[in-house]
C-alpha cells in the first residue's frame, strides 16, 4: 500500500507538477490539485502503464481522490 | 472611417537571441543564427543546417504544468507574448479584457507533437495517444493559450498562410483595431518545425539549403550562389493598439502601421506566379489601403528567402510596383542572418522594419557577395547602414500562392 501510494504520488508530481505535500489520501485531483478532464485522462494512461493494468472507463469516471486510485490499484493488480 | 492603429510592445524568440535587444542588435552587426541542427539527428538528409532557438527556457515564461502541455511553437508564441505585454506595459483588466484580442498564427503548428503521438500510435496503439494531442497540435493555439494566459476577452483568431502568416495575423488585428472590434490586439506569429518530418518535406520539394560545410554562409539572399532556404524557428509577437488610447495610457510608440494588403498567385502550389504578379498586387493593394504613392517608401524588408525564383519574382516586383524608384529605395532580407520562421517570419520582420524606422537604420543581406545579375537593386549588402526612413514595407509569401503585406510608417508625437 505505502510503495503503491509512493509510486501514484510520483506519477501525479510529474504529470500535474504539484508540491508533493498536497498529495494526501484524501486529495481530490479535480479540487485539491487542479486536474481537468484531460489530465485525469492522461493520468489513468500513467497508472495503466506503471501498475500494468486496465482501468476502464467506466471505473475511471468514478475515481475523484489519490486514496480511490491506490485502493483500486491495491484491489485490482 | 479607419482608426490609427500604433505598435507599442514587441517581444521575439528567435535563431538570433531570445529578446528583441539582441536580435535587433544581431541583425545590425550582420550575425548569422544558422548551425548544424542538434534537435535530431540529421545525419541522413540532404540539408543539416537551421536557424535553431537556443537556450530557450520554458519555465522563464509559464509554469510546469503548462510546458507538458503545449507544443514548442506554442511556447515560444507565449514567451513572444510575455515579454510584449511587458514592453508595452500594458495591464489586461476586468475594465478592459473585452477590447483586448489576440491574433497569432503559425504555419504548421504542432510538428513535434504530431511525430510524438503518432510514433505512439504505432508503438502502443490508439489508447495510449495523449488527450492533449489534439490541443497540442491545433496551429490556432498559440493565440488560445495566450488569450487564456491574458484573460484576453476580445476577438481572437489565428491566421494560416504558410509563410505569409505572421503578415496575415498583423494585417487582421490592424482591421479590427481600425473597425473598432478591439482596442489592443497581441499579435505576430509562431513556428517550431525544425523536426524530420518537416525537414523530410522540404527537402524532398528541393527547396532548401545544402550548404551543410557553410552554415552561416547558407541563407544568401539574391546571391548568385543561393541553394535555397534555411528553416528557422520562433516566435514575433506585437502589440497593436489604437492610437488614443496608447496615447492616453502614455505608451511608447515603437511605429505607426498604415496598410494592409494582400493577394493571390492563383498560378501553383509552391512556385510564385511569372514575373511576381501576385507579390506586385499584393504591394499596390498595401499601398492603396495605406493611401500612400509608392515613391514615399524607403525600405522593404522583404520576404527574400535565398530561393532560386522567389527572390527574383520579388526583385521583379518591385520594379513593377515602383518603377524607377525601386533603383532609389532599400531592400534588404533579414532572413540571410535568422533564416526563414515560416509562420513566425511576418512577426519578426515586422518588428525589425519597425525598429528601422526607429533607428533610422537598414539591417543588412549579409551573404550577398555576388549578386544575382537578375536580382539589381540596392539590397543594403553586408552592413547595416544608417538611412533617412519615414516609410517602409514588409512583404511575405506563402506556398499556396498568398501574398501578404503590411506598411509602417515612423511615429513622430
Amino acid at each position: 500500500m505505502a510503495d503503491t501510494f509512493d509510486r501514484v504520488k510520483k506519477i501525479i508530481v510529474d504529470r500535474l507538477g504539484v508540491d508533493e505535500s498536497k498529495i494526501t489520501l484524501e486529495a481530490s485531483f479535480k479540487e485539491d490539485l487542479g486536474a481537468d478532464s484531460l489530465d485525469v485522462v492522461e493520468l489513468v494512461m500513467e497508472l495503466e502503464d506503471e501498475f500494468d493494468l486496465e482501468i476502464s472507463d467506466e471505473d475511471a469516471e468514478k475515481i475523484t481522490t489519490v486514496g480511490e486510485v491506490v485502493s483500486y490499484i491495491t484491489a485490482n493488480k | 472611417m479607419k482608426r490609427r492603429v500604433v505598435i507599442t510592445g514587441v517581444g521575439v524568440v528567435s535563431p538570433l537571441g531570445n529578446d528583441a535587444t539582441t536580435f535587433w542588435n544581431s541583425l545590425l552587426e550582420g550575425k548569422s543564427g544558422i548551425s548544424p541542427i542538434t534537435s535530431f539527428d540529421a545525419s541522413d538528409y540532404p540539408t543539416q543546417i537551421a536557424g535553431e532557438v537556443k537556450d530557450f527556457n520554458p519555465e522563464d515564461y509559464m509554469d510546469k504544468k503548462d510546458i507538458r502541455r503545449t507544443d514548442r511553437f506554442v511556447q515560444f508564441g507565449l514567451a513572444a507574448a510575455k515579454m510584449a505585454v511587458e514592453d508595452a506595459k500594458l495591464e489586461i483588466t476586468a475594465e478592459n479584457a473585452e477590447r483586448v484580442g489576440v491574433y497569432i498564427g503559425s504555419g504548421i503548428g504542432g510538428l513535434s507533437t504530431w511525430e510524438e503521438q503518432h510514433q505512439v500510435l504505432l508503438e502502443k496503439g490508439p489508447r495510449r495517444v495523449s488527450p492533449f494531442f489534439i490541443p497540442m497540435l491545433i496551429a490556432n493555439m498559440a493565440s488560445g493559450a495566450v488569450s487564456i494566459q491574458y484573460g484576453a476577452k476580445g476577438p481572437t483568431s489565428s491566421a494560416i498562410t504558410a509563410c505569409a502568416t505572421g503578415t496575415n495575423a498583423i494585417g487582421d488585428a490592424l482591421r479590427l483595431i481600425q473597425y473598432d472590434q478591439a482596442d489592443v490586439m497581441i499579435t505576430g506569429g509562431a513556428e517550431a518545425t525544425i523536426r524530420p518530418m518537416a525537414f523530410a518535406g522540404f527537402c524532398s520539394a528541393k527547396a532548401m539549403s545544402t550548404r551543410n560545410d557553410e552554415p552561416t554562409k547558407a541563407s544568401r539572399p539574391f546571391d548568385r550562389d543561393r541553394d535555397g532556404f534555411v528553416m528557422g524557428e520562433g516566435a514575433g509577437v506585437l502589440i497593436l493598439e489604437e492610437l488614443e488610447h496608447a496615447k492616453k495610457r502614455g505608451a511608447t510608440i515603437l511605429a505607426e502601421v498604415i496598410g494592409y494588403g494582400m493577394s493571390a498567385d492563383a498560378h501553383h502550389i509552391t512556385a510564385p506566379s511569372p514575373g511576381g504578379e501576385g507579390a506586385a498586387r499584393c504591394m499596390k493593394n498595401a499601398l492603396r489601403d495605406a493611401g500612400i504613392e509608392p515613391s514615399e517608401v524607403e525600405y522593404i524588408n522583404a520576404h527574400g528567402t535565398s530561393t532560386g525564383q522567389g527572390d527574383i519574382a520579388e526583385t521583379m516586383a518591385i520594379k513593377e510596383v515602383f518603377g524607377e524608384h525601386a533603383y532609389k529605395l532599400a531592400v534588404s532580407s533579414t532572413k540571410s542572418m535568422t533564416g526563414h520562421l515560416l509562420g513566425a517570419t511576418g512577426g519578426v520582420e515586422a518588428i525589425a522594419t519597425a525598429f528601422a524606422l526607429r533607428d533610422q537604420i537598414l539591417p543588412p543581406t549579409i551573404n550577398l557577395e555576388n549578386p544575382d545579375p537578375e536580382c539589381d537593386l540596392d539590397y543594403v549588402p553586408n552592413e547595416a547602414r544608417k538611412a533617412k526612413v519615414n516609410v517602409a514595407l514588409s512583404n511575405t509569401f506563402g506556398f499556396g500562392g498568398h501574398n501578404a503585406t503590411i506598411i509602417l510608417k515612423r511615429y513622430e508625437a
